[in-house]
Parts: structure tokens; C-alpha cells; sequence
């Protein structure tokens, strides 16, 4: 007999919680912005911090609660933000009205990335670990690839589509020119568009977790085996969790997109993929509101570091060391642990 | 993929089973792993409401036998009928839907989530809504989740363990979570329980509760149940059929009293005289 | 003819990739961590010999050893710093350890290098350019490309009878298995993990030496797409094992001088990575890893 003690199981009561902090961080924000108090650069970086904070929750739901580790996220956001881009451009007679339009492009850029997570998840899912992980890098590197050499025009006969050269047009214009991306984009994107998009996918990941489906994703996740063996089917779940993450992914690169003038390819890399799982794992595997704060903070934190300018980078690679160090090493963990009394490391040792 | 097969039934089943065919039948049994074979012809009639013990000395291939009638490995030879229906081919999560439910030997939960959810995932497949049901909680969500509620507090109240529901699973004693296990696989509703080792690390008096409660889940709905158990009391006090396996084949098969009197079995487990 | 020089430089550049892969692969055996940091090593040994060779004229000899001390101390350090207080944590804070550690390097490369790429004195170390002319000149091989190729054959020889026949490489082997009975046997197990750090970090630095010779271009993050690619060519063959690592890395450099010379130089990484997915997708433990059963 191994004497352990009773815990209660956390989810719910965080749920409001989550709510509340976004809230108020948009409520806060939008009158310190009305009141002058946030300066011009803090202003720019609101959009893209809601696009981060989206795509730490989407990938959350991969890494956290479905529990595969995916290295290539970024290139759902690249899918999500071309299409969406695209759609934009092309539409921009077709819808005059500005917050529609983008709202459509999100929906494109989500179901485009839906498409792709599908693609990849169906052949890809019945890897385990480290091998999963690294054909997701290897897909997310393949996508940038594509998009690096893509070449998208409109003219009056529709779009045009080719690989490596431009497509002969007769008029319109270009949209996707390869290596050099998407330029001239309107500027749609807002930091209301970013909030009302950040509580999109905390309903959908929140309310999935809670639900028979998401039950089933995270008995995949704590034991494979044991979760066949009550019926529930490998792939369907795993698929539903990915292809979520990878739509959700998807409309976070169209608001990113949408934020700037000129788009690239090569903005959403194996780098890119590897700072969103940073915020994941430091904000903590399936807390939400944990990726929410640590995706802010590390947005933040580089800038906050100017000061420090050429610096500035190894200062942020120290802190990141340093807080893995500290977050799991298991004698600084007991130290803290006697502090604020969290839970112990050896968790699933107490099921031996 | 499935068919119905009839078989040359072999008496071994209570007597109130007789006149209903089996649960679970086993021809010919078998599986190699790279060569080597590990168990092989295995013949099991298990009936409608038999209460079944599955035992032998360590390494005698009782949890591969629980491993081939759920499909986490798939038989190299043989046919297993599951209520006269040929699983071949099936996976493990299709014989589960047909009716087969199982707990593990090296205890196997949901760890990091709540008592009742891991009751509620037993549930799955009996109380189904879909996954936009349940993102924008429509009508079908409520109803499903609160009937999930009601049963698997009904569900853990077999254990009296409705107290627990909050809790996370790995955190439970060991006792506990054996029971949860246990729980969790009669939630799938299944025709028959395999239990592996569900008395291993429980003292007397926790092991004669459990013995109670083997049989009382037995009466209450009605279903078969095969355990693999190394505590004799446990299975000479519940068990009706006994088999016995010794590397991987089947050595004996009868009532308790029967296999307590075989000389194989007891040359199995206490060796042979000069060795004991 | 063309053809012939298409696959010398596929084995050449493979050759590269499967002395990283080696790095990779031999940590990945041992201490069950994707080393991110690995490719920054690279980095770090071919600008230490840029540095011996062209700012100090040191004998190109002489460099090379150097380089490999630096990475080799530098190798220790790291594991010792960074992952070995991580031991029993979850391998995805010991991912973000290496990743940060790989920011690092490369920041800390910046900023005593500058971002300025450097030219790599390949003609200091390994003499003229033109090579070996063979076919009576129609197929040239440069030096490079033999010493690149025969170093790779050296190293693979080396490794394989030091895991096979000497104590610590035994020890090695034990340690993959299962580091908790290797210690129960009196293995020392973090002398043998900082042992493979060691040498997995000396190749990097002779990896480094060879890929800035043959792509004579040197900047802080020269190390990261080799780094990626090799890595690929270690889960490729087989992560943890070394004969794995040279069929993946061979195969992933021929891959991708082929794809650059026959359908699209731009599309080459695309195509060697969609090759890796199918690879993974028929066997996916890779080409020579072994598929481990999980016990029920």
C-alpha cells in the first residue's frame, strides 16, 4: 500500500478565472489607450500578442491536452495568414465592409489550415514522440518551402497558381510573389479583432476540454492503452484535437498577417514554431491562462529589453534556461515547492 | 468481417448458463512474438454469467491471453467468439463496442483527471454527443453529461466511492484505484469483465471486501467475469471454472476443488518433488 | 559524368550531415534528449578555426585540434550547466533547455563575432581549389570533398569499434539500455553521458570545419539548418543508432544535391523533409531503429 494524498482535480475553476483575465486585460488596456498611458510601440505590439496568445492556446491544446509535441506550428499560422491574406485581397470589391471581410479571412485562413492539419494528421498521427515531433518540424519547414516559391496572381480569367515563376496575367496583379510574399496588404486587423479572436478559441478549447470529446483527447493523452480498451478510437481523436489546434493556428496568422503591410514567408520558420512552444511550455502544459500570461510576457520581454539592445537576446535565452532550471530541477523545485506548496514532481509515481 | 460460427461447446459453464450460449469461446488460441511462441492453444468456454478464474505461475502467458481476447495483440492462430461472434480482425476498440471490458495489472488511469471522468470516458460509447454538441453546449450536451453525471455516480457508488468523485485519479490509494479501474470498465456496459490481478497489493480484510464485491457486480448486471489472480482464497472462494496455465499452454481446466486436487497444477506451482 | 559528380557531392555533403548526426544520435541514445543546441556547436568549431587559421595563421592542423577542444569543453559544459540538473524532468523542459541554450550560443556568437559573415580559409587548409581531376579532367573532386568523405569513414570506424570493444563505449551501450541497471553495476553514468557529450561535440567541431569549407560562408546561425538536417538524417536512419546515422545522413546529402540538381534548387529542403515523412510513414522508427513494444 503507497499512502498518498487526496488532490482535487483543478479545470474547472479555472475557466472563469481565464475569462476574467482576458477581459479585464482588454477592458484595463482599452482605457489606458483612451487615457494616453500606452505608448506607440506597447499600442503595436497589442495585435500581435492577441495572434501569439491565440496560437500558444491552439498549441496548447496539442502539446497540453492531446500531449503530442508538435514542432512545426508556425506553419499552420503561415497557411492561415496567405489564405486569409489572399481571400482579403481578392474579396476587397466583393465585401467593402472592413471588420467582415476580416472576420471571412479568418474563416478561410482557419478552415485552409483546418485542410493542411488534416493533410498532415491523418498520416502523421500514428507517429509517437519524438518521432511525430519531428515530422511536424519537417512539415512546417515544407510549408515554408512551398510558400517561399508560390506565386499567386488575379486577373479578370480569376487566379492564377504557380510554383517557382510568376503565372502569365493579362492585367490584375499579383498577389503571392514568392520569396518576397504578400505586400501592399490592407491593414485590418485590430486589437478588439485580436480580443474577440483570443475568446473564440478560449470558448472553443475551454468548452471542448469539458465535453465528452475532450475527455476522450485527454484519456489518449494519460494512457494510450487503457483508453482503446474503454473504446475510444485512436485516430479520431487525436485528429479532432490536431486539426482544432491547426484551425485555430490558422485564423491567428490571418489577424497576424493582417497587422502589417508586407508578409513573408520565411516570418513564420522552425524559430517561430519553437517560441510558441516556449510560451506553452512555460505558461504550462494545458493551462490556458498560464499560456495566455507567459505568451504576453515573452512578447513583451524582448522589447522591454531594449535598453539592453544588442544584449538584449541572450538575456532572454539566459531567463529561458534559467526558468527551466528553476521549474524542474527537482532540489530548486522543492525549495519553492516548501514556499508555495505546489504539487510534487513524481505525479504518476504514485499509480506504481 | 464477423460471422456467426457455432462450435462444439464444451461443458464447463455453471449450470444456470447451460441453456444460453457462451460469452466468450476460445479455439485454438495462440501467438508467436518473433518466433517464439507464448501462449498457444488455448480452448476457454466462459458462460453467460460465470464467474472465471485464469491462473498459473508468473510468466505463464495469463495477462498475453487477456491481451489476446482485448486485441492489444492480435492472435497469430485461433478464433475467439464473443457472443458467437468471430472478433477477428477486430481492434481493441471494437471488441470493447462488442463487449469486452478489461482493467490492468500495472494500474492503468487517467491520471491527471478526476474520479468521475474517468468514469465518464468509461462512458463514452453509451452516452454519445458530438464534438460541436459539446464546443457550443447544445441541448443534447446537458442532457447527455447530466444522465453521465447520474450514472457514474451510481457507477462509483458500487465501491461507495461517490465521496472520491472530485479527485484526481493518481492521486487515490492503491485500493482505490484498483477499484476505479474496475468502475471505468463496467461503464463500457460490457457481456465480460477480464479483471487482471485486481486483489494485488490489497490486505485481507480489503481483498474479502473485494470478493464481495465481484460477486455483487456479477449480480447486478448480469455479465461474466474472467480474473486473473495470484490470492488463492480469492479465487477458490469466487471462482465457478478454473483454468490453469503453465508457458503458455492450458495444463488443467474444472471446479476449484478439482484443480486444488490436480497433481499437474500443484507440480506447476511447487515444482517437482525433488526441486521443493 | 555530370551524374557521378552529382553523387560524390551528395556523399560528401551526407558525410557531413552524418558526422552531425552522429552528435545527435549518440545523445539521443544515451540521455534521451533532442540536443537543439548541437548545431550551434558546429558553429562555435568553425569559427574558432576561422579564427586560428586566418587571424593567428595557425597551422590549419592545429586549428582543427583546437576547434575540437573548444567544442569538446564547451560540449561538457553545457550538459553539465544546463541538462544535467534536468535529468529526471520531463523531456519537454529539457527541449526548451536546448533550445534556449541554442539561442544562446548563437547570440553569444553575435555578439563577440559580429553578424558580419566571415569567408572560411578553405584554401589555407586544404590547399588549391581545383582538386583531383579525374577521366582525364572531365570529373573534378576537390580535396574537400575526399577529405570530407574519408573523414566521415574514419570516424564511423573509430565509433563503432570504440562502442563495440572498449569499457566506456560499453558503457555507453549500457547506459542507453537502461541507466538506472548501469549504475546499479557500478557504471559511472554521468562520466559516460559527459564522455558522449565529449566526443559528440569534438565531431561537431570537425562537422563545422568541413561544412564551412565547403560552403565557405560564416555567420552566427550557420549551424541551425545543418543542425535540423542532420538531426532529420539521425531520425531518419534510426535516432540511437550509429550505423542509422550514416545511411540517414548519406541519404539525406545525395536526397538533396539531387533534388537541387534535377527539380528545384528553392524546393530542395521541401523535397529532402517530404522524402523524411514518407520515410517515417513506412517505417517509423526509421530506416535502421528498432520498433520498441509497449509492455501491457
Amino acid at each position: 500500500m503507497k499512502k498518498s494524498t487526496l488532490r482535487l482535480s483543478a479545470p474547472a475553476k479555472n475557466k472563469i478565472f481565464t475569462y476574467g483575465l482576458v477581459i479585464a486585460a482588454y477592458i484595463i488596456l482599452r482605457i489606458l489607450i483612451s487615457g494616453g498611458a500606452v505608448n506607440a510601440s506597447l499600442q503595436g505590439m497589442l495585435v500581435p500578442i492577441c495572434a501569439y496568445v491565440v496560437m500558444a492556446l491552439s498549441l496548447n491544446l496539442t502539446v497540453g491536452i492531446l500531449g503530442e509535441l508538435s514542432l512545426g506550428h508556425a506553419g499552420f499560422m503561415s497557411v492561415g495568414a496567405f489564405s486569409g491574406v489572399v481571400f482579403a485581397i481578392a474579396m476587397q470589391d466583393a465585401i467593402p465592409s472592413a471588420p467582415l471581410r476580416l472576420a471571412l479571412s479568418m474563416a478561410v485562413g482557419a478552415a485552409f489550415a483546418a485542410l493542411a492539419g488534416v493533410l498532415v494528421g491523418i498520416p502523421v498521427l500514428r507517429l509517437k514522440g519524438d518521432y511525430l515531433a519531428i515530422v511536424t518540424l519537417a512539415f512546417g519547414e515544407i510549408i515554408k518551402s512551398l510558400i517561399n516559391n508560390m506565386y499567386i496572381g488575379i486577373d479578370d480569367a480569376g487566379m492564377h497558381f504557380k510554383l517557382l515563376e510568376a503565372p502569365a496575367l493579362t492585367g490584375g496583379k499579383m498577389i503571392i510573389k514568392g520569396p518576397m510574399g504578400i505586400s501592399s496588404i490592407a491593414k485590418l486587423s485590430s486589437f478588439t479583432a485580436g480580443f474577440i479572436l483570443v475568446l473564440i478559441a478560449l470558448f472553443v478549447i475551454l468548452n471542448l476540454i469539458q465535453s465528452r470529446s475532450g475527455r476522450a483527447i485527454m484519456a489518449l493523452r494519460d494512457n494510450r492503452i487503457a483508453a482503446e480498451s474503454v473504446g475510444i478510437g485512436v485516430t479520431k481523436y487525436k485528429l479532432m484535437a490536431f486539426v482544432t489546434s491547426a484551425a485555430l493556428a490558422g485564423s491567428a496568422g490571418t489577424l497576424y498577417a493582417m497587422n502589417y503591410t508586407t508578409i513573408v514567408a520565411n516570418k513564420f520558420d522552425f524559430n517561430t514554431s519553437i517560441l510558441i512552444l516556449v510560451f506553452v511550455v512555460l505558461g504550462g502544459l494545458g493551462n490556458m491562462w498560464g499560456s495566455i500570461i507567459a505568451a504576453t510576457a515573452l512578447t513583451i520581454l524582448p522589447e522591454a529589453l531594449r535598453q539592453f539592445s544588442d544584449y538584449r537576446m541572450l538575456v532572454y535565452a539566459i531567463v529561458l534556461i534559467l526558468v527551466m532550471l528553476a521549474t524542474n530541477n527537482p532540489t530548486i523545485k522543492g525549495f519553492f515547492g516548501k514556499l508555495f506548496h505546489k504539487r510534487p514532481a513524481g505525479e504518476e509515481g504514485a499509480a506504481q | 468481417m464477423s460471422k456467426m460460427v457455432s462450435v462444439q461447446r464444451q461443458a464447463m459453464v455453471p449450470e444456470r448458463d447451460a441453456g444460453k450460449s457462451p460469452i466468450l469461446e476460445c479455439i485454438g488460441l495462440g501467438i508467436d512474438f518473433g518466433g517464439l511462441t507464448a501462449v498457444d492453444e488455448i480452448n476457454l468456454t466462459i458462460g453467460r454469467t460465470e464467474i472465471a478464474g485464469l491462473i498459473g505461475p508468473n510468466g505463464a502467458g495469463k495477462t498475453t491471453v487477456f491481451n489476446l481476447l482485448t486485441k492489444v495483440y492480435q492472435p497469430t492462430r485461433g478464433t475467439i467468439l464473443l457472443n458467437g461472434i468471430d472478433t477477428h480482425g477486430m481492434s481493441t476498440v471494437q471488441v470493447n463496442q462488442a463487449g469486452i471490458a478489461r482493467t490492468f495489472q500495472n494500474i492503468r488511469l487517467f491520471s491527471a483527471l478526476s474520479v468521475e471522468d474517468n468514469v465518464k470516458i468509461g462512458l463514452h460509447n453509451q452516452l454519445p454527443y458530438s464534438m460541436w454538441e459539446g464546443v457550443f453546449r447544445l441541448p443534447r450536451y446537458w442532457k447527455r453529461e447530466k444522465e453521465a453525471h447520474e450514472k457514474a455516480m451510481e457507477l462509483l457508488s458500487i465501491f461507495d466511492m461517490q465521496d472520491m468523485a472530485k479527485y484526481r485519479a493518481g492521486s487515490l490509494p492503491y485500493g482505490a484505484q484498483r477499484r476505479l479501474e474496475i468502475v471505468r470498465a463496467l461503464a463500457t456496459n460490457p457481456g465480460i469483465l477480464l479483471l487482471d490481478e485486481p486483489a494485488a497489493g490489497m490486505n485481507p480484510s480489503e481483498t474479502a471486501e473485494l470478493m464481495y464485491n465481484i460477486r455483487k457486480i456479477r449480480d447486478m448486471f448480469h455479465i461474466a467475469i474472467m480474473l486473473i489472480e495470484h490470492d488463492m482464497n480469492l479465487v477458490m472462494g469466487i471462482c465457478e471454472g478454473i483454468c490453469v496455465l503453465n508457458y503458455g499452454k492450458v495444463i488443467a481446466k474444472g471446479a476449484p476443488a478439482e484443480i486444488q486436487a490436480n497433481p499437474a497444477v500443484i507440480e506447476a506451482y511447487l515444482g517437482k518433488k525433488k526441486e521443493a | 559524368m555530370t551524374f557521378l559528380s552529382y553523387v560524390i557531392n551528395g556523399v560528401s555533403l551526407g558525410s557531413i550531415y552524418a558526422i552531425i548526426a552522429l552528435g545527435y544520435t549518440m545523445v539521443y541514445g544515451i540521455a534521451k534528449m533532442l540536443n537543439f543546441a548541437h548545431g550551434d556547436v558546429i558553429m562555435v568549431g568553425a569559427y574558432i578555426c576561422f579564427y586560428a587559421v586566418s587571424r593567428f595563421a595557425l597551422p590549419p592542423l592545429l586549428g582543427i585540434v583546437l576547434a575540437m577542444l573548444v567544442c569538446t569543453v564547451l560540449g561538457v559544459v553545457i550538459e553539465r550547466l544546463a541538462y544535467k540538473p534536468l535529468r529526471s524532468a520531463p523531456s519537454l523542459a529539457v527541449l526548451i533547455t536546448a533550445i534556449g541554450m541554442s539561442y544562446f550560443l548563437q547570440n553569444m556568437a553575435q555578439l563577440l563575432w559580429t553578424a558580419n559573415p566571415k569567408v572560411f580559409p578553405t584554401a589555407a587548409i586544404f590547399g588549391d581549389k581545383t582538386g583531383l581531376g579525374l577521366f582525364g579532367g572531365s570529373l573534378k573532386i576537390s580535396y574537400v570533398t575526399i577529405v570530407t568523405i574519408v573523414t566521415c569513414l574514419v570516424i564511423m570506424v573509430g565509433l563503432t569499434l570504440f562502442t563495440r570493444s572498449t569499457k566506456m563505449g560499453k558503457a555507453m551501450r549500457a547506459c542507453s539500455e537502461d541507466k538506472g541497471a548501469a549504475q546499479l553495476m557500478g557504471i559511472n553514468v554521468n562520466l559516460t553521458i559527459s564522455v558522449t557529450f565529449a566526443i559528440g561535440s569534438a565531431l561537431a567541431a570537425i562537422a563545422g570545419v568541413l561544412l564551412c569549407s565547403a560552403y565557405p560562408n560564416l555567420v552566427p546561425t550557420t549551424g541551425s539548418m545543418p543542425g535540423i538536417k542532420a538531426f532529420t538524417a539521425a531520425v531518419f536512419g534510426g535516432i540511437g543508432s550509429i550505423p542509422g546515422a550514416l545511411l540517414g545522413g548519406l541519404l539525406l546529402g545525395v536526397i538533396e544535391i539531387f533534388a537541387r540538381a534535377y527539380i528545384s534548387t528553392q524546393l530542395s529542403d521541401a523535397i529532402v523533409f517530404a522524402v523524411l515523412i514518407v520515410v517515417l510513414l513506412v517505417k517509423p522508427a526509421g530506416l535502421l531503429g528498432r520498433q520498441v513494444r509497449e509492455k501491457v
